[in-house]
């Protein structure tokens, strides 16, 4: 090697002027990618908003905040795996017999691998993350979570794992693996290019910060609670968060351990899923799913514990069912670590192994049910309002009732060797994913944004976007279930004419193309709402006549949440109080100890993802300058011994006085 | 947990003092005390976390450790005396680290500094020993890249090598914390959870010993 050579090795490691975007669409992407945050950073320079941007969100220890960072993130990451939507599907509109559609074969599975990462990791992760911050130290009661510099170092990876997902549009391209990125496909032999390393990458970090998350969050509901809000007292958003989190923390190990024994392969040479020296890789398909298939249910719990707040609510009547609904959580957790090999019925572990799990399959869809039950009996005989949230809940039930039964009949495995990897098995994913968590939480977007921001969302754009995701959801994947038996397989770029699949995927093209204008109107939607923001302010901090204690502040919530510390005796505790017009004994004000603002979780999520980009690119000094970054600020952060202060009793006491005068609210 | 301050003494302090400034102490001795335990109860539920990956890699030690790919196997390899001498060190750290927290209980500086530093040296010759076993295997030209047996061997170890690692840069770190700061409370909080990610580094080699080098050398 020349010595220019060496020395361009030495500080670029693989990066070279051969990683920028080889195609026209990709170079638009990696405008975008550009010009976005550039665009983002001018209007924030022009508005002088850089020091307000700084104090109040980039150094925020509030989990409120953090919650909204999250929300905004993942919401922006829809787009972007939206966008992806789009190419896949014109795409695969066109690409019939001779016409080779828009996008190279290559090109095509980077595009579809992105799209599943980012819409599972970056986009249902983020919603779901960003609800549990707004809402559990609210709903039990607390001020804080347990430990509020640790979450925001969890959100700042996650943000961290985005920005590396994104920089690939930029620099080098991403895995064309599929999102689970199987070997020895994955491996370095026949996935040479940075792609796999990006996305092993992306997901570790914004991996850990889910795991840190779920450690805080778990001690946050085990150890935070109000006094006198026993297990069984818990909101059942609160119990679904408890159930996913317990998943969180015994399912993202395994993927920790998995991706890194991936890049050992790929970095170091190791031979665990290589197809020579004695690799074996069905462990990886093993391991992946151990983790992927909770993954699934860490998605999906939270989102019935917003179904669960939403359908109580509107139908004024108390949850249908409380302790069956706990147990059915209790039952899906245990469970969901016991039919990951589903995924794989194919592989050939033999009849029995495979009946075990296909039963196994089945009997989880019992908690399932009786949790649909639960909210139809709820409904049953309720004082029913039809605001858009309960209209999300029906079509939600509608889809999801649809995709379960596909799954179930998947579950069969002489079955599933019939559809394994066809669009039928992607019309039933999606329509759990989308149908189940994605509309759950735009319902919960829908329902607790007064709560946030002080103001409802316009219902009538609300309901308008709600018929048109219901219908362009249906037109886009009730043909692939069709196609999926008519055998077309998933991630399919091109196909002959003569199959006769070109119609049905031209269908599903405009049922994509409905979504999108649906996505449109909800931009519309958020820039209405805030145009009208004054027309619609929730004076009362209780626009839905709620009944857990979050409705119980102010809108917006005050940055200490709870003026003074709520009181609970009952399930529903913030209901029961306004049915009894309870006239409580006056509490007097006291002091609260609140958590002072740290721009050092910034920083170490900005040292992990330097090591991480440093790691996709081999460029080892940079790894180590990552890496250092991280220890010292660590190091730095546990120096500080005053990383609180206290908000006297006094000045709370003028604070609330002022809410309660601004919002009219009586209390 | 006698020397962090607890609710009960916190209700004698209201109980005697009625006026607002001690009502407020006292609601602060409660909260630091409810911080105090939510701290330990979180470490534990990460250790559990940790425990979750080891599983994994002791699995995928299980399922590789047959796949020589023609390289040495276990037996050919392992010095069981070597490893003893391993564990023993290892073992006996874990109960100078105890010593450790008994000190700081007793907010006895001197002595946490030695227990942490004489814990601080078998840490370190227990990380040499590990490092000059892996480099002698390399030179042998039997390092991860000959087999699947040999990664996750190496992969398994050197995690608990790397967790070795972390530890011993915590415990550089806290030996500077009690010797500039004496033994606060907060200082007392982190030996603790110090030493209870010492003895669980103790138990998982523990593991170690008796699935990879005992099963392994032996012949069955």
């Amino acid at each position: 090697m020349s010595g220019a050579a060496y020395f361009a090795s030495f500080w670029l490691g693989k990066l070279s002027l051969k990683a920028l975007p080889p195609s026209a669409i990709q170079w638009f992407g990696a405008s975008l990618m550009i010009l976005v945050p550039l665009g983002i950073a001018l209007l924030l320079s022009v508005t002088h908003r850089w020091k307000w941007l700084y104090h109040e969100w980039l150094t925020t220890l509030d989990p409120k905040k953090i919650g909204v960072m999250y929300i905004i993130v993942a919401l922006a990451m829809l787009l972007r795996g939206g966008a992806d939507v789009a190419l896949i599907k014109t795409q695969q509109a066109l690409s019939a017999g001779s016409n080779a559609g828009i996008l190279s074969a290559s090109h095509f599975q980077q595009i579809v691998t992105a799209h599943g990462t980012i819409m599972i990791f970056f986009v249902a992760m983020g919603l779901m993350f960003g609800l549990i911050n707004l809402l559990v130290p609210l709903q039990i009661g607390a001020r804080d979570v347990a430990f509020p510099f640790l979450n925001a170092t969890s959100f700042w990876l996650f943000f961290g794992g985005m920005v590396l997902v994104n920089i690939s549009l930029i620099l080098g391209d991403f895995a064309a693996t599929g999102w689970l990125a199987y070997p020895p496909l994955s491996e370095l032999h026949f996935s040479p290019t940075v792609g796999v390393d990006y996305w092993i990458w992306s997901l570790e970090i914004a991996g850990i910060g889910s795991l840190l998350a779920a450690i805080n969050f778990l001690v946050t509901i085990l150890k935070m609670r109000v006094k006198g809000m026993n297990f069984m007292k818990m909101p059942m958003f609160v119990w679904s968060v408890l159930g996913s989190m317990l998943l969180v923390a015994f399912a993202f190990p395994i993927l920790t351990v998995t991706l890194t024994l991936l890049a050992l392969d790929r970095d170091i040479g190791t031979h665990f899923f290589t197809a020579t020296g004695g690799g074996n890789m069905m462990m990886y398909v093993n391991l992946i799913w151990a983790w992927g298939h909770p993954e699934v249910y860490i998605l999906i719990l939270p989102a019935f514990g917003v179904f669960s707040e939403v359908v109580s609510t509107f139908a004024r009547k108390r949850l249908f069912g409380y302790p069956s609904m706990v147990w059915a959580i209790a039952a899906i957790v245990l469970l969901s670590f016991i039919v990951w090999l589903h995924h794989f019925f194919t592989m050939g572990a033999g009849s029995d192994v495979n009946a075990f799990f296909g039963i196994m399959t089945m009997v989880i869809a019992v908690p399932t049910g009786v949790k649909i039950f639960n909210w139809l009996f709820t409904l049953y005989r309720g004082r029913i309002r039809m605001a858009s949230p309960l209209l999300w809940f029906i079509g939600f039930v509608v889809i999801f009732t649809i995709g379960g039964m596909a799954g179930v009949l998947m579950a069969v495995p002489p079955v599933d060797f019939q559809l394994h990897n066809s669009l039928f098995l992607v019309a039933h994913f999606h329509m759990m994913i989308v149908g189940g968590v994605v509309f759950a939480d735009f319902a919960a977007i829908t329902y607790w944004f007064p709560k946030i921001f002080g103001f409802k969302l316009n219902e009538k754009l609300g309901r308008l976007a709600f018929w048109l995701w219901l219908i362009g959801f249906l037109l886009s994947f009730v043909p692939l279930y069709i196609l999926g038996f008519m055998g077309a397989t998933r991630r399919l770029n091109h196909y002959s004419a003569s199959l006769g699949w070109q119609q049905l995927f031209i269908v599903s093209a405009v049922g994509a193309a409905i979504i999108g204008m649906a996505v449109g109107v909800q931009i519309l939607q958020f820039a209405v709402s805030i145009y009208q923001r004054k027309a619609n302010r929730d004076k009362t901090g209780d626009p839905w006549d709620g009944r857990s204690l979050e409705w119980s502040t102010p809108s917006p919530v005050p940055f200490y949440s709870f003026a003074k510390t709520p009181q609970v005796s009952t399930r529903d505790a913030f209901w029961e109080a306004k049915k009894q017009k309870q006239t409580s004994t006056p509490q007097p004000y006291e002091d609260i100890v609140l958590t002072k603002n740290s721009p050092l979780a910034l920083v170490i999520a900005g040292g992990a993802l330097i090591f991480a980009f440093a790691v996709v690119w081999h460029i080892w000094w940079l790894a180590i300058v990552g890496l250092l970054i991280v220890i010292a600020t660590i190091i730095l952060r546990s120096m500080d011994e005053h990383t609180e202060y206290i908000l006297s009793a006094s000045e709370v006491e003028r604070l609330d006085r002022a809410y309660l005068k601004a919002g009219g609210l009586s209390k | 947990m006698s020397e962090l301050p607890n609710a009960a003494d916190a209700v004698e302090v209201l109980t005697r003092h009625k006026n607002y400034s001690n009502l407020t102490r006292t609601a602060k001795l409660i909260a630091k005390h409810d911080a105090d335990t939510r701290t330990i109860f979180g470490f534990w539920v990460y250790l559990m976390t940790d425990c979750v990956l080891f599983a994994s890699l002791f699995a995928v030690f299980a399922v590789l450790h047959n796949n020589t790919y023609g390289g040495p196997t276990g037996a050919m390899l392992f010095s069981l005396p070597y490893v003893l001498a391993e564990t023993l060190i290892l073992l006996s750290s874990s109960f100078t680290c105890g010593l450790a927290v008994l000190s700081a209980q007793q907010r006895h500086k001197k002595r946490v500094l030695l227990w942490l530093g004489v814990t601080f040296l078998l840490g370190a010759s227990f990380l040499g020993l590990e490092v000059n076993e892996f480099n002698k295997f390399v030179r042998m030209g039997d390092s991860w890249r000959r087999s699947g047996f040999l990664s996750s061997y190496f992969t398994l170890v050197g995690t608990h090598g790397l967790h070795i690692t972390i530890g011993l840069l915590w415990m550089a770190v806290m030996i500077g914390f009690v010797f500039r700061r004496g033994i606060t409370d907060l200082v007392l909080k982190r030996i603790r959870m110090l030493s209870l990610f010492w003895h669980f580094l103790d138990v998982v080699w523990i593991f170690i010993f008796t699935i990879v080098y005992l099963f392994g050398a032996i012949k069955l």
